[in-house]
C-alpha cells in the first residue's frame, strides 16, 4: 500500500491532476505493480554495470550545420492557441 | 474482388509489375473494405489511393499504426490528448515505404501511446478479434493485427516496446516481426520508451513480412541518433529444411503461467522442427522471470518522461478550465490521458523520484544487463531461442481491464527479448481452445535470435511456416469483418 499523500506528491511532480477517487484507486493498483517489481530486490545485482542502450553505439556525432527548420506557420498551425506568432499560455500568476 | 484478397501482399506486388493487376484496382478494394471495417480496427481511411510510384512493394497499400506521424493526415496515438494533431511531417520508416510503393491505407487503432496488451486503453474504443469479436485482438499494435488477419489491409506496420507486435500478431494469426533496436529509424514515431520502442511489419505469411522489413531497414537515419546502418540486405526467404538449426528452449518461459492449449500447439510446433532437421534442447535464461519486473520499471520511467511534452501549449487538447500555467498543464493532462497512461506516468515518475532512483531505476538497468547476458549464453550453443508468443489465446474483452498486472502478463515471453535489444518473429503455429472453451484460436510461436540475424531468423520462421500450413483465411469464418454483427 502506498500512502495517498505520496501518490499526490508523485502526481505534483508529474504534472497530473487526479481526483480523490483516482488518488484511491492508485494508491492501491501501484501498490500491487511495486509488490511485483520488488522480486528484483531478490537478486545480487552489486558487481552488475547498469545497461540503458542495448547495442553498442559510440557518440553519434554529426557536422554542426545549419539546416532549414519547419516554417513557423506550419508548426504553430497544431497549436491551441497562438498570439503573435508565439504559443500562447495562460499566466503562470493568475 | 475476393481473388484479390486471397493474394498475399508479395503476390499483389508481383501481380501488379507482370500487369496482371491494376494497383488503382488493388488499392481500391482494400480502401473500400478498410472503410467499412466493423472491427474498430481503423481510426482513419484514406480517401482515395495517392499518385502511384512504381516500387519493389509494388503499390501495394499499407496500414500504419496510428502513433506514426503522416503529414496532413491525424496521428493521435490513441490518445484524447492529441486530439485532431496533423502532424507538419512523416515518420522516416513510412516515408521510405512509400516511396517503395507502398502507399498509405490508413492508420489504425492502438492502446494509447502503445501502454497495454490489448488495444482497450485507446481513446477510439477497443479493437475487436476477427476470429471472435467478444475477443481482444492484443495490444497494442491490436488495430494493425486484425486489419490483416481479417483482410481489411494486405499488410501492416506496428511498434514493438515490450511484444506489441508480436502479441497482437499471435491472438489474430498472423506473423510480426520485431527487429533488432536500432534495425529501424523512430524518427517521426510518437515515443513511448525510446531505448526500446522499435517498428516492424506486421503481415498474412513470413515472406510479405521479409519483403516489407527489407525496405525498412537500410543506412542509418541521420535524424535518428540510435539508428544503424543494417549489415547486408533482407533477403526473401526460400528454406525448407531446419538441419543443423540449433533451437534453446527456456524452460523458464514455456512451464509456469502457460495455457495447456498453447502449450500443446507450442511443443507440437517443436516437433514438427525436429522431423525438419533442428536439434531442439533446454536451454536457461535463469533472469527471464525478472524481465517483466524490470520492464515495468524501465518502460514507464522512459514513458513518464517522453510524455512531459503533453501539455496542452504545443499541439492536440488543451483544458480551458484553468486559467493559471501549472493548472492548465495539469488539468490537460488529467483529461486528456487515460487511466493506464496515468498509471505509468505515475509508476514511472515513482520510480524516478528522489529516494527510489537508485532501488528502481538502477537495480531495473542491472537486471537488463543480465538478461542480455542470459541471451549472448544461450546463443553460444543455440542459434535461436524458442517461446510461446504469447501465455494465452485471446481473451475476452474486459477481462483483465481491472488487473493491471494480469495484463502486464501478457507480455511475459515477449519482454526479455526487448531488454535485450534481439530480433524476435512470431509465427502461427496452431489453433487452441480458450481456457473456458468455445471456438479455437489461434496460438504463436516465437523466434528469438542474436541481433541482426534477420535473414536466418525468417528463413527458419518460413521453414516452419511450410511445414505448419497454418490457414489464416479461417479467420473470416467467424464472419465478414465489413458487415455489422
Amino acid at each position: 500500500m502506498i500512502e495517498r499523500e505520496e501518490v499526490r506528491h508523485v502526481a505534483r511532480l508529474a504534472r497530473l491532476a487526479l481526483s480523490d477517487e483516482e488518488v484511491d484507486r492508485m494508491a492501491v493498483e501501484l501498490a500491487g505493480v511495486l509488490d511485483h517489481i520488488a522480486t528484483i530486490e531478490q537478486l545480487d545485482l552489486d558487481t552488475v554495470e547498469p545497461t540503458s542502450h542495448v547495442v553498442a553505439v559510440e557518440n553519434a556525432l554529426r557536422e554542426d550545420l545549419p539546416q532549414p527548420s519547419l516554417a513557423r506557420e506550419l508548426v504553430l498551425a497544431s497549436a491551441p492557441a497562438v498570439v503573435d506568432d508565439g504559443f500562447a499560455v495562460p499566466s503562470p500568476q493568475a | 474482388m475476393s481473388e484479390i484478397l486471397e493474394l498475399s501482399a508479395a503476390a499483389a506486388a508481383g501481380a501488379v509489375a507482370s500487369g496482371e493487376l491494376d494497383a488503382g484496382e488493388l488499392f481500391e478494394t482494400y480502401r473500400a473494405r478498410a472503410a467499412a471495417d466493423q472491427l474498430n480496427a481503423f481510426v482513419w481511411v484514406a480517401e482515395a489511393a495517392p499518385p502511384a510510384v512504381a516500387g519493389p512493394l509494388g503499390g501495394v497499400p499499407l496500414a500504419v499504426k496510428d502513433l506514426f506521424c503522416t503529414e496532413g493526415v491525424p496521428s493521435q496515438s490513441g490518445s484524447r490528448i492529441l486530439a485532431g494533431y496533423c502532424p507538419p511531417y512523416t515518420a522516416t520508416v513510412v516515408e521510405r515505404l512509400a516511396a517503395d510503393g507502398a502507399p498509405l491505407l490508413g492508420k489504425t487503432n492502438q492502446d494509447e501511446f502503445a501502454m497495454g496488451s490489448s488495444t482497450e486503453n485507446s481513446a477510439f474504443g477497443p479493437v475487436r478479434n476477427p476470429w471472435d469479436r467478444g475477443r481482444v485482438p492484443g495490444g497494442s499494435s491490436g488495430g494493425s493485427a486484425a486489419a490483416v488477419a481479417a483482410r481489411l489491409a494486405p499488410w501492416a506496420l506496428g511498434t514493438d516496446t515490450g511484444g506489441s507486435i508480436r502479441q497482437p500478431a499471435a491472438l489474430c494469426g498472423i506473423v510480426g516481426l520485431k527487429p533488432t533496436y536500432g534495425a529501424v529509424s523512430r524518427y517521426g514515431m510518437i515515443a513511448f520508451a525510446s531505448s526500446l520502442d522499435q517498428a516492424g511489419p506486421l503481415t498474412r505469411d513470413v515472406t510479405d513480412a521479409a519483403l516489407l522489413y527489407s525496405r525498412m531497414v537500410g543506412p542509418r537515419d541521420p535524424r535518428d541518433s540510435t539508428s544503424l546502418d543494417f549489415p547486408g540486405a533482407i533477403e526473401l526467404p526460400v528454406r525448407s529444411d531446419l538441419a543443423g538449426v540449433r533451437i534453446g528452449v527456456p524452460a523458464e518461459l514455456s512451464g509456469d503461467g502457460i495455457e495447456a492449449g498453447v502449450l500443446s500447439a507450442f511443443e507440437a510446433t517443436l516437433e514438427l522442427a525436429r522431423a525438419l532437421g533442428a536439434s531442439v534442447e533446454p536451454c536457461a535464461l535463469p533472469h527471464a522471470p525478472h524481465a517483466l519486473a524490470a520492464y515495468y520499471v524501465l518502460a514507464p520511467a522512459e514513458a513518464s518522461s517522453n510524455l512531459a511534452r503533453f501539455d496542452g501549449v504545443r499541439y492536440g487538447y488543451r483544458s480551458s478550465d484553468a486559467d493559471e500555467l501549472i493548472g492548465m498543464y495539469t488539468q490537460t493532462r488529467h483529461d486528456g490521458f487515460g487511466a493506464e497512461v496515468k498509471r505509468r506516468i505515475m509508476l514511472g515518475t515513482y520510480a524516478l523520484s528522489s529516494g527510489y532512483y537508485d532501488a528502481f531505476y538502477g537495480r531495473a538497468q542491472r537486471v537488463r544487463t543480465k538478461i542480455a547476458e542470459d541471451f549472448a549464453v544461450g546463443f553460444e550453443r543455440f542459434d535461436f531461442i524458442a517461446t510461446p508468443t504469447a501465455p494465452g489465446v485471446a481473451f475476452e474483452l474486459g477481462a483483465k481491464t481491472s488487473d493491471p498486472l494480469a495484463m502486464y502478463l501478457n507480455d511475459f515471453c515477449t519482454v526479455p527479448m526487448s531488454l535485450a535489444g534481439i530480433p524476435a518473429i512470431s509465427i502461427p503455429c496452431g489453433l487452441a481452445e480458450p481456457p473456458g472453451g468455445g471456438r479455437a484460436l489461434p496460438v504463436g510461436f516465437q523466434l528469438a535470435g542474436p541481433a541482426f540475424s534477420e535473414n536466418t531468423l525468417l528463413a527458419a520462421a518460413f521453414a516452419l511456416e511450410q511445414a505448419l500450413g497454418f490457414d489464416g483465411a479461417l479467420a473470416s469464418s467467424a464472419g465478414d469483418p465489413t458487415a455489422d454483427q
